[in-house]
């Protein structure tokens, strides 16, 4: 390994920092439209499903590239001075992110809404209700929608090195690192950075099963 | 909440004080030469530099939409455009090396013995032995096509012609891989040499293979928040004697030879807008 320690471990801080926001950024999103969604009535949404499952399918370099069109000084958001910053980053890998919370959800969610529906309407339930308690009896496949919009956000290189432009010290990530000591022909400090990443993204996720199956 | 925190904290370091962009080539990069001159600027000026390694052609469209506060690069003939766009100002020939055919030790095309570079590329198509291209529209990729241009030469649609569409060291893995002959510069070829299998076959000084790193400074008048001062300093501190000696010495005790050679601002190519 040519890397010093030191910086092996702020580039894997910053790889769960970049995902760890992606992912909650769609959370935000993604959980609300998710539930909602799937707590409809079977007809309807069909188009809003269709858009989202395919969206699992959405190329992260083209993600970038828009991104970067979006955040370049002479593209719209230009005068925000946000493109190859880490925030950039946050963003692309956000609506990566998205389409897994949002579409496992409403899967999840639309598998129990009509027993849902019944038990609570017939306790004298409101609607509003019944979507709390989908949530909650939701609450172990949202971990799954979660760990597979952090793992989307986490293990992807071609949305980071367009908007994030692989700036050490300030948007290098593993997966960026990982192709720049492919590029320098340092294959073990590669593969040794391609571990740390597994590592980084099985501990996260132990975290989040854990914390999801505790409650 | 740690998530918001985390949040906040990379907002936080968005928010920093302006540090310079450099857009540059990766084999400035990745040779590890910026890493060797770029601490002593910073230490100096408390300027930090945030340095994006691409091809050529990339490194300049970044810079060309404002996205960087200067360029350091090697295309001569793109800087010119880039100067004449009114992209860029205050050129500056910062160092110079040399390109190098590499290839298989047992040079089935018999390059090694080529009188020039001309020549040499005539003897790779003549034999049709596979030669690996960059393809990226990088500083190497034009050179590359100004060669076969040069000879006379289309290789484009030859079946031995394979393009690699990725950077330079990642090419010469390709291309020892594929016992592939390749344009390389010499700086990441002596760079990458003990960890692929390719001999440097040809790199006599041949002013077609010659290979000019100029430093630009992005057109503050044209992109208003462009950090031209700190564009400026970096360009003074390039330019500067110790400096440029300390170009000059890079790796040259473990190679035997400069990796880049000083230009002390005095181009061998001009580059005129």
């Amino acid at each position: 390994m040519t890397l010093p320690w030191a910086e092996v471990v702020e580039i894997a801080a910053r790889s769960l920092g970049v995902a760890a926001a992606a992912t909650f950024l769609a959370a935000l999103v993604g959980l609300p439209l998710g539930v909602w969604l799937g707590a409809r009535p079977r007809k309807g949404g069909l188009g809003a499903q269709v858009l989202l499952y395919a969206g699992m399918g959405l190329p992260p370099v083209v993600v970038g590239l828009v991104f970067y069109f979006l955040l370049s000084r002479s593209g719209p958001l230009g005068g925000l001075g946000l493109l190859f910053t880490p925030v950039a980053m946050v963003l692309a890998e956000a609506v990566l992110a998205f389409p897994m919370v949002a579409g496992f959800t409403l899967a999840a969610v639309r598998a129990r809404a009509d027993g849902v529906r019944r038990l609570v309407r017939g306790l004298g339930g409101s609607e509003r209700q019944v979507l709390t308690t989908l949530l909650w009896e939701s609450r172990r496949p949202i971990v799954a929608a979660l760990a597979a919009g952090f793992g989307a956000a986490i293990s992807e290189v071609g949305a980071a090195t367009i908007v994030g432009g692989d700036i050490r010290h300030h948007t290098r990530v593993l997966t960026t690192a990982v192709v720049l000591e492919t590029r320098k022909g340092e294959l073990e400090s590669a593969l040794a950075l391609g571990a740390v990443l597994l590592g980084v993204t099985l501990v996260a996720t132990a975290i989040l099963v854990v914390w999801g199956e505790r409650r | 909440m740690k998530r918001i925190l985390l949040l906040g904290l990379l907002m936080g370091t968005a928010l920093a004080a302006a540090p310079l962009r450099l857009a540059t080539t990766t084999s400035v990069n990745d040779s590890g030469l910026l890493d060797a001159l770029l601490p002593g600027f910073t230490q100096e000026t408390g300027i930090p530099v945030q340095v994006i390694a691409v091809g050529t052609g990339q490194a300049l469209a970044i810079a060309g939409r404002g996205d960087a506060d200067a360029v350091l690069v090697h295309a001569p003939d793109l800087e010119a455009r880039f100067l004449r766009e009114g992209k860029g100002v205050a050129h500056a020939c910062i160092a110079y090396n040399n390109f190098v055919i590499a290839g298989p030790a047992s040079d089935p095309a018999r390059v090694a013995g080529a009188a020039s570079a001309l020549e040499a590329m005539r003897r790779i198509y003549a034999a049709g032995a596979p030669f690996v291209s960059r393809g990226d529209n990088s500083g190497t990729y034009h050179r590359e096509r100004a060669l076969w241009k040069a000879a006379g030469l289309e290789p484009d649609g030859q079946p031995w012609y394979l393009e690699s569409g990725s950077g330079m060291g990642a090419t010469l893995a390709l291309a020892a891989e594929k016992r592939a002959y390749t344009l390389t510069d010499l700086g990441t070829y002596l760079f990458m040499k003990d960890k692929v299998e390719l001999a440097g076959l040809y790199d006599r000084p041949d002013p077609l293979m010659l290979n000019q790193y100029g430093y630009m400074v992005v057109n503050p008048e044209r992109f208003a928040h462009v950090n031209a001062e700190a564009a400026y300093a970096l360009r003074a501190y390039l330019l500067r004697p110790d400096v440029q000696q300390r170009i000059g010495a890079y790796l040259k005790d473990r190679f035997g030879k400069s990796l880049f050679n000083p230009l002390y601002g005095r181009c061998k190519v001009e580059v005129e807008p």
